[in-house]
């Protein structure tokens, strides 16, 4: 063996042709994730604006978004105190069905007579339109925020019944035998194994849940009205739209999907935090 | 704990007696199966698909109880006693190395503080003490396998069962665990029934190796490896070895056609 120069020449980068194609379509596509959607709604706006400017479109059949963001900000706070009415139901449903639906879950997860026993009705209960049952609610439920709330969790507890059930049930099957032999108590198998199974189950359960307790107050509203309670987001709407108010009826739309949003942003960011260390959706990919 | 170098000096552990499992739809999945097993034995159980060898494990393990025939303990095993691995892992993804490995302790209600050096030993024994903190999805399949060894022996149990452990793992890797189980063993002094398709990993491992023929399930014959502990990489290559897993080989050939 011949003594090879230990200096030679300096290494050339090592990044081919394909691999820097490669990590600069992975940056177009981190820059074009936030500013795609944006420039959409850009030209939304615009297009709805040109529309109305120029097919002279009355405001009390289709505002401009000029006069919706005047709405807005003339009305910001009644706006914002709406969202929060609506806002406090939802969650207070969302917190309902959380318990409500996992609570179920777990039970009919340790006892398969009460499952066979409850289990069709929470089906049934699932299929009915809320908005049929709602107007019923109202007879019998005095209490107007009582009343909104179970219409809001019998749309939402379904999907964290049914995930976190399936979740009870998806445990190893290696892992559940692994704590029989090291005799492991009901509760401890709960506890231990199948709760920390279902978690990453439970929480898509809950991302699905807190859309619907959202859909649910707002129907709730618009079936019971929140007289007594002050005027929700649904309740404005109601409101604008008997008075032709449209870009009032555009205005608090808007917060509703905005809440809609920050619900589903927040969930997901809990899933993510939750979940991060261990589950594969959390994992990102390695490249 | 020194092993008695000749197999029928050894104090009995457990004792299968005339053991038959009948699984519904008159699947005979054991048929008459007797093994005396001691304490310090190193036993395979060698056989084709079918065969049994699971189900004798997992009777064993205590997870499910013979149809007819028994499985008499020379002293009731207690908790802790018998530790299992699985062909997976069979970690929990969202615990800990050191967590996973503690999990018999915690099941028997021990602190974590009061059982931190035998975890710690534990790991140290399988060469996993620097990823007591790491995640399973953070290790290769090999290291993985080697937690879930950890957890099988942190609580100095008598009788560890393996259920075909090495069976999805690469070869370098299994030869190299081979060798580690084999120091374990004689570190720990436990007796091991090791599950396995192999005949070059039953001899290499086992004093043992108990052939099972197939349809129904039942013991054909037992191979003994005198060769001595430790063994080395060295016996994989010697004419003892080779001797050895032919005479395993025939007894599997007759155990395929008695099938």
């Amino acid at each position: 063996m011949t003594d090879a120069p230990l200096i030679g020449p300096a290494p050339t980068p090592m990044v081919d042709a394909e691999e820097a194609r490669r990590a600069r379509g992975r940056r177009i596509e981190l820059a074009a994730r936030y500013t795609l959607p944006l420039a959409v709604m850009a030209l939304a706006i615009l297009a709805w604006d040109r529309i109305v400017v120029w097919n002279e479109i009355p405001h009390y059949i289709l505002p401009s978004p000029a006069r919706v963001w005047d709405y807005f900000t003339g009305n910001w706070s009644t706006l914002v105190d709406a969202a929060m009415l609506t806002g406090r139901i939802t969650l207070m449903a969302l917190a309902v069905a959380v318990l409500g639906g996992a609570g179920l879950a777990i039970l009919f997860n340790q006892s398969r007579m009460v499952e066979l026993s409850l289990y069709p009705y929470a089906v049934i209960l699932q299929v009915t339109p809320v908005v049929a049952i709602a107007p019923l609610i109202f007879i019998y439920v005095e209490s107007k925020v009582a009343g909104m709330l179970m219409c809001a969790w019998i749309v939402a507890f379904f999907p964290v019944l049914s995930s976190t059930t399936l979740g009870l049930n998806s445990v190893d099957r290696n892992l559940r035998d692994l704590f029989a032999i090291y005799g492991a108590s009901r509760w401890q198998r709960l506890i231990h194994l199948q709760l920390p199974s279902a978690l990453p189950y439970f929480l898509g359960g809950l991302r699905i849940a807190g859309g619907l307790s959202l859909i649910g107050a707002v129907v709730a509203e618009l079936v019971a009205g929140t007289g007594g309670v002050g005027l929700g987001l649904a309740g404005r709407i109601q409101e604008a739209g008997y008075r032709l108010n449209i870009a009032g009826m555009f205005a608090a739309l808007a917060m509703v999907a905005a809440m809609g949003l920050v619900i589903f942003a927040a969930l997901s960011l809990l899933s993510h935090l939750l979940l991060r260390k261990w589950h594969e959706s959390a994992l990102k990919t390695e490249s | 704990m020194p092993r008695p170098t000749s197999i029928d000096d050894r104090a009995e552990l457990l004792r299968v007696e005339a053991v038959n499992k009948v699984f519904p739809g008159d699947v005979r999945a054991l048929m008459g199966m007797d093994l005396t097993v001691r304490q310090g034995d190193f036993i395979s159980l060698l056989g084709p698909s079918g065969c049994g060898k699971s189900t004798a494990l997992r009777l064993m393990a205590g997870l499910s109880h013979p149809t007819a025939g028994r499985i008499a303990w020379a002293a009731p095993p207690a908790r802790g006693d018998v530790g299992v691995v699985f062909q997976e892992p069979t970690l929990m993804p969202w615990a800990t190395v050191a967590q996973n490995v503690f999990l018999p302790f915690r099941l028997e209600g021990k602190s974590y503080a009061s059982v931190k050096d035998d975890i710690l030993d534990a790991l140290r024994l399988v060469g996993l003490d620097k990823f007591q903190t790491a995640y399973p999805r953070e290790l290769s399949g090999g290291m993985k396998m080697r937690v879930s060894i950890a957890r099988a022996m942190v609580t100095q149990p008598k009788l560890i069962l393996m259920d075909e452990p090495f069976a999805a793992l690469d070869e370098i890797t299994r030869f190299k665990l081979n060798n580690d189980l084999l120091a374990m063993q004689a570190r720990i002094g436990c007796t091991v029934i090791f599950v396995t398709h192999s005949v070059f990993e039953s001899v290499f491992l086992s004093d043992r190796i108990i052939v099972m023929a197939a349809r129904p399930g039942r013991v054909i014959e037992e191979v003994r490896v005198d060769a001595p502990y430790p063994r080395s990489e060295e016996f994989r290559t010697s004419a003892d070895y080779a001797a050895h897993c032919r005479a395993a080989s025939r007894a599997l050939e007759h155990a395929m056609e008695a099938a």
